[in-house]
């Protein structure tokens, strides 16, 4: 018998943290105010848009956290973020967009409850990404806008509930 | 002052460069992760006056580098500059011999504020 009940409700508590940490990390560290949308059940396995920084939770909240951005999004956001414009092939691009990934995720899991970990940041560039495992937990996508373009943070955590 | 900065990303790096270069007679050196640290430290013969670690990292994480460091040097001034803000988390790198602790996201301001802080407590103990 398992000593651990797993919840797959993605509820509120789970969602705010992150439209709080999004909105914090853009106004203190980008220095463009993003503005969250109304968050919505995620029905296709692809990513939102085309540029990707992925963090892994594990421990018990545990899953993946993903910040998508529309192309020309990801290149003006880190160049506000960076105050260089780079090439979507440049090193230091992705480096940006995995450390904004890095914050959003850090940020909003001190109020995820219970302990967690969170994985360096992957970053993905290119159509239609995918993320492979996830099809027993329910995804979230809050959709967010800004000046400089639109991006969208995908949730797929679950949290692990001791017995 | 001399500065080492330990963080995996590149532009975080280059942010607090850009904030702390306002400190009189600021020098850089960077590391990506808590070995290149070690190795950057043991290759500085006067060491650092301040170094700024963050936790997560590749190959050597943050907190462990912090205790490393500390095993044979309790002088040099270290800030952790981390999106670890859990009560425990900082409970855990103070025990480990940080002199502060500054959470990401951050403004240029607040970075500057915790800086000067440290050396005013530096310089008063
Ligand atoms: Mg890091």
């Amino acid at each position: 018998m398992s000593s651990t009940a797993t919840s797959n409700a993605i509820t509120p508590d789970l969602i705010i943290p992150f439209m709080n940490a999004v909105t914090q990390v853009f106004q203190k560290m980008v220095g463009v105010p993003a503005t969250v949308q109304k968050p919505y059940l995620k029905t296709q396995t692809a990513s939102t848009y085309d540029v990707c920084g992925i963090i892994g939770l594990s421990g018990q909240v545990a899953g993946s956290v993903v910040v998508s951005f529309a192309e020309a999004a990801a290149v003006n956001l880190v160049e506000s973020f960076s105050g260089t414009r780079f090439k979507v092939s440049d090193p230091d691009f992705a480096d940006a967009i995995g450390e904004l990934a890095n914050m959003i995720a850090g940020g909003a899991k001190q109020h995820l409850g219970g302990v967690a970990s969170i994985s360096t940041p992957s970053v993905v560039i290119g159509k239609g990404y995918a993320i492979a495992g996830m099809s027993d937990i329910p995804c979230v996508v809050i959709p967010c806008t800004s000046p400089r373009g639109d991006f969208a943070v995908e949730i797929c955590i679950k949290r692990h509930k001791a017995a | 002052m001399k500065f080492l900065l330990v963080d995996d990303s590149k532009t975080m790096r280059n942010i607090q460069k850009k904030v702390l270069s306002n400190f009189p007679g600021a020098e850089f050196a960077e590391a990506g992760d808590g070995i290149e640290a070690l190795s950057v430290i043991a290759a500085t013969p006067g060491g650092f006056d301040l170094i700024m670690v963050d936790w997560n990292m590749p190959n050597m994480d943050g907190i462990t580098l912090v205790k490393k460091i500390r095993e044979k040097d309790a002088k040099t001034l270290l800030v952790m500059a981390t999106t670890e803000a859990e009560k425990a988390r900082v409970l855990d790198a103070i025990r480990a011999g940080v002199n502060n602790y500054v959470v990401k996201p951050f403004t240029p301001e607040a970075l500057t504020e915790k800086i000067n802080a440290t050396l005013a407590k530096a310089k008063a103990a």
